[in-house]
């Protein structure tokens, strides 16, 4: 393989991975305050693209991609206020039905209102013909920012999470849940922020890779695929995990291009999720016995 | 400082509490002794606000309390260090007792580093392992963290689950002599244990509990002398 090639591929399969990891990510946030799995995460991503693109032609794209990313962030708490806060101790199973339920209505509400019609927000920088050089290999300077916002924003939380009492309070939380009320914390309104904190980072990496994979009402579905693919290889609830999981799940996609044909690129997610689960159901990273603990 | 008349609580249909009566009055010990299986944990729970009750009267201060919210409890001043320490095992003991300052956080006057320190002056390894994951400390290191991280939260009263349950005598002493200093500085203290003699021997007042109803009351001198306390929790009292 041509060392330009490699290097366009890596990069295809940087930006892949880090989208991954993000959704992964966002999973892994409420994974680790509720103990289930949000699979409504993936609609999160498609609101951001579709939001931002709505606004864009009415506000500057800054501004409509922070607006999409806050609107998000507020359909996710209300969406926990309406449908889950009430909750007295639900079962997983229970939960898996809700938010398969949110997603599906997220979906056609957004079939209702943005039609079927693929659409995209502008480049951020340049358009769809610039490309810059990196390590040889022309690549559009969009992967940039992908790779820079969802870089930034998984820096950005494991900061929140060490280092303000809010991240702290929401590990607490995970950690145990009982110790974390007898503390003065109310668990409830942490579900609530974790909600808030998985829609706005799926929003956000949704209007970033916008430009590169384009938006539709149904993108959601698939992202939560593959997400889920990067949260349970990384080992579900360890988001530096996910972040590796993610990459290497994007890198082998991206590869697979040149020995496969398209067609099979996405089988390789569900493959790999399916021989995860059989061989090694606490993750690639995770150990077995610390599968029961639950960190951010 | 604390008042409970004719609780009632359980799980379900499950009624565990049957017309429960105590008090504790400011700045003494009172324990509260009894089997396995007697309840003693569901009334701490029921206090705590983390179940609630289906009949009865909590008063905190003066104050009803059996219909608020748990963590709305423990800013009211009552704080549980929980049976089997319940740390977060995840994080650091700095940020455990961080935590446990929670409901004082933002109240004017509180000093987190003032009361940090006070928390290392009363355990010491606790200073000495303050960035160690808090899963990875030995079970007495742990039940000292739990109540470190209780103590934060600077309570008029603090409720203690079996703390000895699990840990070396020599340990076990030394978490009696810290409930007695505790209790020399003012503070007032809810013992529940299994380990009766100790429990007594540290206590002014206690109660006995059997099957979700309180048998016997009184001064611990005279509950160490009675001969059926005796008979049923100090004959075969492990120490
Ligand atoms: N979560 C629960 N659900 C149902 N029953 C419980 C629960 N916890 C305790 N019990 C029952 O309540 C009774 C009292 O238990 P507990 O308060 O833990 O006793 P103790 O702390 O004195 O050992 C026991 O019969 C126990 O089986
Ligand atoms: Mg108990």
């Amino acid at each position: 393989m041509a060392p330009e090639l490699f290097v366009q591929y890596l990069m295809a399969g940087v930006t892949y991975g880090f989208i991954y990891a993000i959704v992964a990510i966002g999973f892994n946030i409420i994974y680790n305050t509720t103990g289930i799995i949000n699979f409504a995460q993936g609609e999160f991503v498609m609101l951001g693209g579709m939001l931002a693109i709505s606004l864009n032609g009415l506000v500057p794209l800054p501004v409509a991609i922070a607006l999409a990313v806050a609107i998000t962030m507020l359909i996710g708490a209300l969406l926990e206020i309406t449908f889950i806060r009430w909750l007295d101790r639900p079962s997983v199973l229970r939960m898996i039905i809700i938010t398969i339920g949110l997603s599906i209505l997220i979906r056609e509400v957004a079939l209702h209102v943005w039609g079927e019609s693929v659409r995209a927000l502008p480049y951020f920088s340049g358009n769809e013909i610039t490309t810059i050089a990196v390590l040889g290999a022309r690549v559009s300077p969009q992967i940039l920012w992908v790779i820079g916002a969802c870089s930034l924003m998984v820096g950005t939380l494991s900061l929140f999470f060490r280092y303000t009492l809010l991240g702290q309070e929401m590990r607490a939380c995970a950690a145990n849940r009982m110790a974390a009320t007898l503390c003065g914390i109310n668990p409830r309104n942490m579900v609530t922020f974790s909600f808030m904190l998985s829609a706005g980072i799926g929003a956000l990496a949704g209007c970033v890779m916008s430009p590169i994979t384009s938006t539709e009402y149904s993108i959601g579905t698939g992202l939560a695929i593959k997400g889920f693919t990067v949260a349970i290889l990384g080992g579900l609830g360890n988001s530096m995990a996910a972040v590796a999981a993610g990459l290497l799940l994007g890198i082998i996609e991206a590869f697979s291009v040149s020995v496969l044909p398209l067609a099979f690129q996405d089988a390789i997610a569900i493959t790999i999720l399916l021989i995860i689960l059989f061989v090694r159901p606490h993750g690639l990273f995770g150990r077995k016995d610390a599968a029961g603990l639950k960190e951010f | 400082m604390l008042r409970i008349k004719n609780l009632e609580a359980g799980y379900g249909k499950l009624r565990v509490l049957k017309r429960i009566s105590l008090h504790v009055n400011p700045g003494e010990i009172v324990t509260l002794i009894g089997a396995n299986g007697a309840g003693k944990t569901t009334l701490l729970a029921t206090i705590t606000g983390l179940i609630r009750a289906i009949a009865g009267e909590i008063q905190l201060k003066g104050e009803n309390i059996e219909r608020l919210a748990a963590e709305k409890i423990v800013a009211r001043g009552c704080s549980l260090v929980p049976e089997g320490r319940q740390v977060f095992a995840t994080m650091s003991v700095r940020e455990n007792l961080v935590l446990g300052g929670y409901v004082q956080y933002r109240s004017k006057g509180y000093d987190l580093t003032a009361e940090l320190d006070k928390i290392y002056a009363l355990f010491p390894v606790l200073a000495e392992r303050q960035e160690q994951l808090a899963g990875t400390l030995s079970g007495g290191e742990q039940q000292m963290l739990a109540m470190g991280r209780a103590l934060m939260a600077k309570p008029s009263l603090i409720m203690l689950d079996e703390p000895s349950t699990g840990l070396a005598p020599l340990i076990v002493k030394n978490i009696f002599q810290i409930i007695t200093r505790l209790r020399d500085e003012g503070n007032t203290v809810l013992l529940i244990e299994q380990n009766a003699k100790a429990a007594l021997q540290i206590a002014d007042r206690g109660y006995v509990m059997e099957t979700g109803k309180i048998i016997v009351e009184g001064a611990a001198d005279e509950l160490l002398a009675n001969k059926d306390v005796q008979r049923a929790y100090l004959g075969r009292d492990v120490e």
